[in-house]
């Protein structure tokens, strides 16, 4: 019990874990599903709009006017990175263990930029309008962890 | 449209880690005190409304604990909404312009010590393309921040925003960081999540806040002074953080637009802006030049109760127009990630 009169001391304070999970199962539906499904075949599709737009990861609908898309289009693997942050100490749950950058990259062909990781050795190689491609894990189940990473494209001509 | 004004507003101390306190505790006095100050009955409040969000105790329907706090007997009229404080505001706006009722009591809270909020605020987002890589709270600011920067800013702006913020806060006895940070030891620490320092970011905060909103001539008979809103108006950009240009807040300067705060010259701004350079965006998506003092609280980067952080930048600005400091004020309030949705309301003084 406390000393100090009314005064909760630290031992008096009951702690107990509570791991946060929320274990929903959802659908993936025509277009996230078909955008997946491509994943596990090593290869990346987006949404076009009906303005001619590609938007990539997909949405069903055109996100500025709210129209339906007119199909999904292949789109590059490789592309450029339009903002980063470099991770210098990643935690448990980050994609990768060792320091890495976050990205938004605009694949060739699309028009919008997905959210995805990039090994990197030190945040120095990763800058904005450089070029990256994607390292796509050997086994893949239509997740959009099926993409590893992103890694820096050599340049072809220096 | 019905004239509506805050009369009161009442906020608790923000801390890093309210041990021996739950979330009802926090709330008893605040709700308390925004009630004794209105000058509103208790049990003629014709509307009460909570902001807050589940996923911070991971408890789902955490919000119904929080009505221990108002005294939901006999029954009263209730709702709850899963987002920030200021939409709660915004739908108690809404209810009082129906006409049946004058006073609503708004209120929201935030344990962000609970676990970890960065990640916890990850688990948030699109579940398919963006929650299962845990892109915390913090890298998602860093990569606007970078936007920001990339658009022709630079580090130093940065430095000078954040050392002006802390001189604010430093006065202010309700914010968790009241240290003076000067740009030149700004700029020498280094990054946590590049490009963002330590001081970019927001503490981790706990808190809670209340307002009691009256209106028409109900309102004019609780104080000889008032904080009515002259417009309010809340706007979301798309859904993808890749379709957006992140160096930029076209929601915010939708709703400023909407709600008359780019056509007023106020006196104050107040703007929830947990990162830096959020606040740099946000001023320039409302015009808002170097005549305006912006966020004299010190602002959501000194202290920021989540979930109540955006409803205390409006009670924050009502309270200095209530106290005489200001006559006209812009508030704004924000949720999601990257400023993904907007709230901007103005305020003016008078009875």
């Amino acid at each position: 019990m406390s000393k100090e009169g009314n005064n909760l001391s630290e031992v008096d304070i009951l702690e107990a874990p509570n791991i946060l999970e929320y274990p929903y199962s959802r659908s993936t539906g025509p277009v996230i599903g078909e955008f997946m499904t491509k994943l596990r075949d090593g290869k990346i599709v987006g949404a076009r709009t009906k303005s001619g737009k590609v938007i990539v990861p997909p949405t069903e609908y055109d996100p500025f006017t709210s129209e339906d898309i007119d199909g999904l289009v292949p789109v590059s693997t490789s592309g450029v990175i339009t903002s980063w942050a470099w991770v210098v100490s990643p935690s448990e749950k980050h994609p990768l263990s060792e320091p890495f950058a976050w990205a938004l990259i605009k694949l060739d062909g699309a028009d919008s930029s997905m959210l995805h990781c990039v090994r990197a050795p030190s945040s120095t190689s990763v800058a904005t309008g450089k070029r990256v491609k994607a390292k796509f894990r050997s086994q893949r189940e239509g997740h959009i962890k099926d993409i590893e990473f992103f890694e820096i494209e050599e340049a072809a001509n220096g | 449209m019905r004239e509506v004004a805050v009369v009161s507003f009442a906020q608790s101390k923000s801390v890093r880690r309210a041990d021996d306190q739950n979330e009802v505790e926090m709330l008893m006095p605040v709700v308390s005190q925004a009630i004794a100050n209105s000058g509103v009955p208790r049990k003629e409040i014709g509307f009460t409304i909570s902001g807050s969000c589940d996923y911070l105790g991971g408890v789902p329907f955490a919000f119904v604990s929080g009505l221990d706090a108002v005294g939901a007997w006999p029954p009263i009229t209730e709702s709850h909404v899963e987002m920030d404080g200021a939409w709660a505001l915004y739908e108690a706006w809404v209810r009082l312009q129906h006409g049946d009722i004058d006073s609503a009591l708004v209120y929201s809270f935030g344990k962000s010590s609970l676990g970890d909020i960065s990640q916890v605020l990850s688990q948030q987002l699109d579940p398919y393309y963006l929650a299962p890589l845990w892109p915390d709270s913090v890298s998602l600011g860093a990569i606007q921040t970078r936007s920001w920067l990339d658009s022709g800013h630079s580090e130093k702006e940065l430095a000078q925003l954040v050392s002006r913020n802390r001189q604010f806060a430093s006065t202010n006895e309700h914010s968790q960081i009241t240290k003076l940070i000067d740009p030149e030891t700004y700029l020498a620490k280094p990054y946590i999540i590049e490009p963002l320092r330590i001081d970019d970011c927001p503490p981790v905060s706990d808190g809670a806040c209340a307002l009691v909103l009256v209106a028409g001539d109900r309102a004019k008979a609780c104080s000889t002074r008032l904080a009515w809103i002259k417009g309010i108006d809340h706007r979301s950009e798309p859904h993808s953080l890749g379709v957006r240009d992140l160096s930029i807040s076209v929601s915010t300067k939708q709703a400023g637009k909407n709600c008359g705060a780019l056509d007023i010259r106020a006196d104050i701004c107040e703007l929830h802006a947990p990162f830096s350079a959020q606040q740099a965006i946000l001023e320039e998506a409302l015009g808002i030049d170097e005549s305006v003092i912006v966020n004299p609280s010190g602002g959501a980067l000194c202290a920021n109760p989540v979930m109540a952080a955006g409803l205390i930048r409006i009670g924050e600005a009502a309270s200095r127009i209530i106290n005489g400091e200001a006559n006209c004020a812009i508030a704004h309030a924000t949720a999601g990630p990257c400023l993904q949705q907007n709230l901007v309301c103005v305020l003016e003084g008078g009875n």
